[in-house]
């Protein structure tokens, strides 16, 4: 039996259409006419405790009222949902007590108290023991650094010390499974680090079961080994990140610096991608034509300073896997 | 932590938040007293010209305005969420994060903001009922003190629920709507007096209606031991403020509605 079950979930959304203007806003009050919207189409996945899974896709493809749904926020429309053998929408609040949320957009911590009493008053909420919190919680601190932090006010943090605190936040009552909604959004370059170092700690050696929604492909590439990528409330494809790369952008780049000027290269299944006075860059099937080959066949005929090869970066590879899906933001 | 603990804990947390700005909030305190204490100088001011309203004296009617702004300010620090629901909950998604602690809605609600402000109003109507005591011969026994507690506490009852229906509506509406003020506002407006002065519908609407009457009207005349001159029996008089209480059950059904609705929509 998975931790989470997922099983043909739809979400549709009744919206109120309305003329513009404010004749429109007016008829709007006395008869509406309402539009469905469908959020979620038929999504079905699964997950095994200890897993980490990334949920991909653009702006307005569902990935937010799927966590909403898996967090017990909202109900489906139709469509079954299990987690820990619960129905978060059935069993709200005991569902809520064995997971944990972050927003990256969303606090969930009190602006104007010390960041320890937010702390201390979740334990409360939680109802955490007493001395298991006090465990928790210095474990949790020490492993985000968080010390200097305790004692000031949450609005005095910057958004990458308040990360900190809220991943702690999330955390104290030892929830085995984690839900993460952009949590890296905003974060200056060593927080997203510091972010992405410990949700992997967390997943890798507390075994906590970690779902992530995301905008960053750094963090699908630092982190996940399973992606599921959405558009328009369907599921696209799920599986490793590079099958899903294979699928959709196999080639590989190979960045040529000659000591003299760039030639020309004509060979099967390669093309010039850009050219310099000196350089070249290529991209090539590596099915077809295997890496060792193609750098023995150039260097052979050209003298050389500088080689390397390149695969395509994890943006360039979901841009293509949207545009194959016609997924693009609706 | 049982509900009753973790409130506290929510009412401590809260009154340390405002500690924090000392000085806005006892400017907002003593603002807030004198605000209202302009309201008692009007109805002084409205006596002092007819000597009587209805055949009820000032001292009177200061028992009448004196109980019902207790009632309301204490309802009104209490239920500070349910007020603001709308607009800082629904509309900035804040209520999400209600719905993901493992506690009820009503209970997280009723604890974010306890306004310590609203002691300023309390204080005022405090210092009225003292000052009315000594105008009427109240004959301050363990069973008037008795029927005023039980009055305020179905009072504060009654306002509350009219600030979670308030804050169900905005489930449907997004915002708070200003116009659930007629009712809260102008329902501390309409009990501060007493009812016989008011048309006979009206006098529908605040016993059985918006029982506002049950909780000021009756129990204040059993205070003042007079018999009700709209012939409401003896003992029903002290009985009153049980509609109150029933008054919040009934918003409470009525919130249920709206949080299953919320979870439905997600707006």
């Amino acid at each position: 039996m998975p931790q989470i079950l997922v099983e043909a979930l739809a979400k549709t959304y009744r919206v109120a259409e309305r003329a513009p203007g404010l004749a429109g806003a007016l008829s709007g009050l006395v008869r509406r006419r309402w539009r469905a919207v469908h959020a979620l189409a038929d999504i079905s996945f699964s997950l095994e405790a200890g897993e980490l899974l990334a949920f991909i896709g653009p702006n307005g493809a569902g990935k937010s009222t799927t966590v909403k749904i898996l967090s017990g926020i909202l109900r489906p429309t139709s469509g079954r949902v299990e987690v820990g053998g619960l129905v978060p929408y059935e069993d709200r609040v005991r569902h809520v007590a064995r997971i944990g949320v972050v927003f990256g957009q969303r606090s969930q911590l009190w602006w104007d108290l010390p960041v320890i009493d937010g702390f201390d008053l979740l334990a409360d909420i939680y109802r955490v023991e007493a001395e298991r919190y006090r465990r928790r919680r210095d474990e949790l601190v020490a492993m985000l650094r968080l010390e200097p932090l305790l004692d000031q006010p949450v609005r005095q943090l910057s958004l990458g010390q308040r990360m900190r605190a809220e991943f702690a936040a999330a955390l104290l009552h030892d929830p085995a499974i984690l839900f993460l909604d952009e949590p890296t959004i905003g974060l200056d370059a060593p927080s997203k680090l510091a972010v992405r170092d410990f949700v992997r700690r967390l997943n890798r050696e507390q075994g906590v079961t970690v779902l992530l929604t995301t905008h960053d492909m750094h963090d699908v590439e630092a982190l996940a080994e399973r992606v599921i990528v959405i558009g328009q409330g369907r599921l696209l494809t799920d599986g490793p990140f590079e099958s899903l790369r294979a699928s959709v952008l196999a080639e590989r780049r190979l960045h040529i610096d000659f000591a003299d000027a760039a030639p020309e290269v004509e060979m099967p299944g390669v093309t010039v991608r850009a050219r310099s006075a000196r350089s070249l860059e290529l991209a090539f099937d590596p099915a077809k034509i295997p890496t060792p080959k193609l750098i023995a066949a150039i260097t052979a005929e050209h003298a050389v300073d500088d080689i390397h090869v390149e695969e395509p970066a994890i943006e360039e590879v979901i841009a293509r896997f949207y545009d194959l899906h016609d997924a693009g933001e609706a | 932590m049982n509900a009753l603990a973790l409130y506290g804990r929510y009412v401590a947390t809260s009154l340390r938040a405002q500690a924090q700005y000392p000085t806005a909030t006892l400017m907002l305190t003593a603002g807030h007293c004198a605000a209202t204490a302009i309201e008692i100088l009007c109805v002084f001011a409205l006596f002092h010209r007819f000597g009587s309203v209805g055949g009820w004296t000032f001292g009177e009617a200061a028992v009448f305005y004196a109980l019902v702004n207790i009632m309301f300010s204490l309802a009104d620090m209490l239920s500070r969420g349910f007020e603001v629901f709308g607009a800082d909950f629904v509309r900035t998604g804040a209520f999400d994060r209600v719905l993901l602690r493992p506690r009820a809605a009503a209970l997280q609600l009723a604890g974010h903001e306890v306004r310590l402000s609203r002691l300023g109003r309390l204080l005022q109507a405090s210092v009225v009922l003292i000052f009315a005591t000594n105008l009427v011969p109240i004959a301050w026994d363990a069973s008037t003190i008795a029927i005023a507690v039980w009055a305020v506490a179905g009072g504060v009852a009654l306002f509350m629920g009219l600030l979670v229906l308030q804050a169900t509506l905005a489930f449907w509406t997004v915002d708070s709507l200003e116009i659930m003020n007629v009712l809260t506002y102008g329902g501390v407006q309409a009990a501060q007096y007493p009812l016989n002065i008011y048309a006979a519908w009206f006098r529908q609407v605040l016993t059985f209606g918006l029982p506002l009457a049950c909780v000021a009207y009756y129990p204040v005349l059993a205070i003042l031991g007079r018999p009700d001159p709209l012939g409401a029996p003896d003992w029903f008089l002290p009985l009153a403020p049980i509609a109150g209480f029933a008054f919040l059950a009934l918003s409470f059904v009525a919130w249920r509605a709206g949080m299953a609705r919320y979870s439905s929509t997600g707006s």
